[in-house]
């Protein structure tokens, strides 16, 4: 027994429209500071007033968001009592939204103990999730990821509840999304889709999803980087594939890319796809290494090679995600992040205790063992390649 | 004939495993925790106990009294789920997301420390055990 699970998905141009057939009276629109000064919230808030919505604004979610962040949003939605929550921006800002609507709604529950084993029995809030980068994926996922900012770690938590009632996947929200920023999200989506294909909870239902993900941003991320706002096609295309690859991995789960970028970005402050990118390569040596993966078919359908040898096709596959991140000038180690081999050793067993104890590495194909571990953060520093 | 679960021969066979096997004690190095295994549909239930304790299990009992011990965690499931955990068909953390196996104590300590289940599982199914079909 295994779920799949969606919300409905408004998706292409002027799907923002689609908040004017909501039904309600008080929203609370939850973002970021710069999301808001650049007008977004407007634009959110008069679509929903043309649905008799009253719209207010929570512009305080910080790039990684915290416990206490989450909190003082529960605080202001026990005043407006609204009956939408919108989540607006990227990961943090959509996450942050699902935590909020949980703790409104279960104020007895510390946000650590929001779990996929217990009914939450959410009935009072609906929620909206608007991305505004084309990475994340969180707008179709039960999953919410905040951090610890005293412990400098992330925390996952979630339950299917939280799945956002609509998703709104409209291309004009990222149109003129920084170039860094395209490619770190983008890169993202990819890690999404791969590792949703070759982690231990896929299924039938999934496949199809992270492969046409993966198709998607080899085809379109290289475009979506360089052309920006001049090349709407291919901001659609990443607007879908974010979409696609959220489908896909939220209903089978992540792996080992995502526990070390977990753990290594929550420390260094690293753009979370940016941070899972940078390990995506190494895992999937290990993992293929390991003798257990399912890389001939990724490789095989985004037409790399003809090879139903697992070796052949992860180096393949490998091969041709380095070129893509070096096309997106995506770092392709640690080193060349700019962090210092003194930091990296500092940290160094803070992240690998993170890592061995993230949430992403329970479905991981080929689970390290800890000297494993350390020998793959060693690779990743100095980008060696992975031979055990 | 393999040997009966649940009973005390059982979970003297698990100890045994537990013991033998260096990947569960490499896994589970820093875990510290003892659970009640609940099989239901008898009333009282019949129970597994088991105190694991930093790669090792320092004492694994067969009992029907609710009241044996206080153990940190407990994980409740009927036979048939059971006998899919024990034979590795259903794996642990899928049982409990889609709640087929109910877990009464911190979900979190466990996700922490997927490897260390997953080897209790492999030593689980290295009993030859006997789901009395």
């Amino acid at each position: 027994m295994w779920f799949f699970t969606s919300p409905e998905i408004v998706f292409g141009e002027d799907a923002l429209g689609y908040l004017e057939q909501l039904e309600g009276s008080q929203a609370l629109i939850v973002t970021d500071p710069t999301l808001h000064q650049l007008g977004f919230t407007d634009r959110i808030a008069k679509h929903l007033e043309a649905a008799g919505i009253t719209a207010t604004a929570f512009p305080e979610v910080e790039p990684e968001p915290s416990l206490q962040t989450v909190r003082r949003g529960v605080e202001l939605m026990n005043e407006l009592k609204p009956d939408w929550i919108i989540g607006l921006g990227g990961g943090s800002a959509m996450d942050a939204a699902k935590a909020m609507w949980a703790l409104y709604e279960r104020p007895d529950l510390e946000p650590e103990e929001i779990s996929p084993l217990f009914p939450l029995g959410l009935k009072k809030v609906k929620m909206v999730a608007i991305p505004t980068t084309a990475g994340t994926g969180s707008e179709v996922t039960w999953m919410v990821v905040l951090t610890d900012t005293e412990a400098k770690r992330k925390i996952g938590v979630g339950n299917r509840e939280l799945t956002p009632t609509v998703a709104i996947v409209d291309p004009e929200m990222s149109r003129n999304l920084p170039p860094r920023i395209t490619a770190d999200t983008g890169l993202d989506v990819l890690t999404h889709a791969i590792e949703g294909y070759t982690a231990n909870f896929h299924s039938d239902f999934t496949d199809s999803l992270c492969l046409k993900a993966a198709e998607l941003v080899f085809q379109y991320l290289p475009r979506a980087v360089a052309n920006g706002a001049q090349d709407m096609e291919a901001r659609e295309k990443m607007a879908n594939a974010a979409t696609i690859a959220g489908l896909g991995f939220g209903n089978s789960y992540v792996a080992l890319a995502h526990a070390m970028g977990h753990s290594f970005g929550g420390y260094f402050k690293i753009p979370h796809g940016r941070a899972v990118a940078l390990f995506l390569p190494y895992t999937i040596e290990f993992t293929a290494n390991g003798g257990a993966s399912r890389y001939s078919d990724i490789a095989r359908y985004l037409g790399f090679t003809d090879s139903t040898s697992e070796p052949e096709a992860a180096r393949v596959l490998v091969e041709r995600i380095r070129a893509l991140e070096q096309e997106v000038g995506q770092p392709l180690s640690i080193a060349e992040l700019g962090i210092s081999r003194t930091d990296f050793d500092k940290a160094f067993s803070i992240v690998c205790d993170h890592a061995e104890t993230d949430n992403g590495i329970l479905a991981t194909a080929r689970m390290p063992e800890r000297e494993e571990l350390e020998k793959l953060f060693q690779c990743a520093y100095d980008g060696d390649p992975v031979d055990f | 004939m393999g040997i009966k679960f649940p009973s005390q021969e059982w979970a003297d066979a698990m100890k045994e495993e537990i013991k033998k096997s260096d990947a569960y004690a490499s896994a589970a190095k820093n875990w510290e925790g003892d659970f009640y295994f609940v099989v239901e549909g008898t009333n009282p239930p019949d129970m597994i106990y088991m105190d694991l304790w930093h790669g090792d299990c320092r004492e694994a009992t067969y009992t029907t009294d609710p009241n044996y011990k206080s153990p940190e965690f407990k994980i409740s499931a009927t036979e048939d789920k059971w006998q899919k955990v024990l034979t590795g068909k259903l794996d642990p953390i899928q049982g409990l997301m889609t709640r087929q196996l109910k877990l009464d104590g911190n979900l979190i300590k466990i996700m922490k420390n997927v490897k260390a289940a997953q080897e209790l599982v492999r030593c689980a199914t290295k009993v030859d055990t006997d789901f009395g079909e």
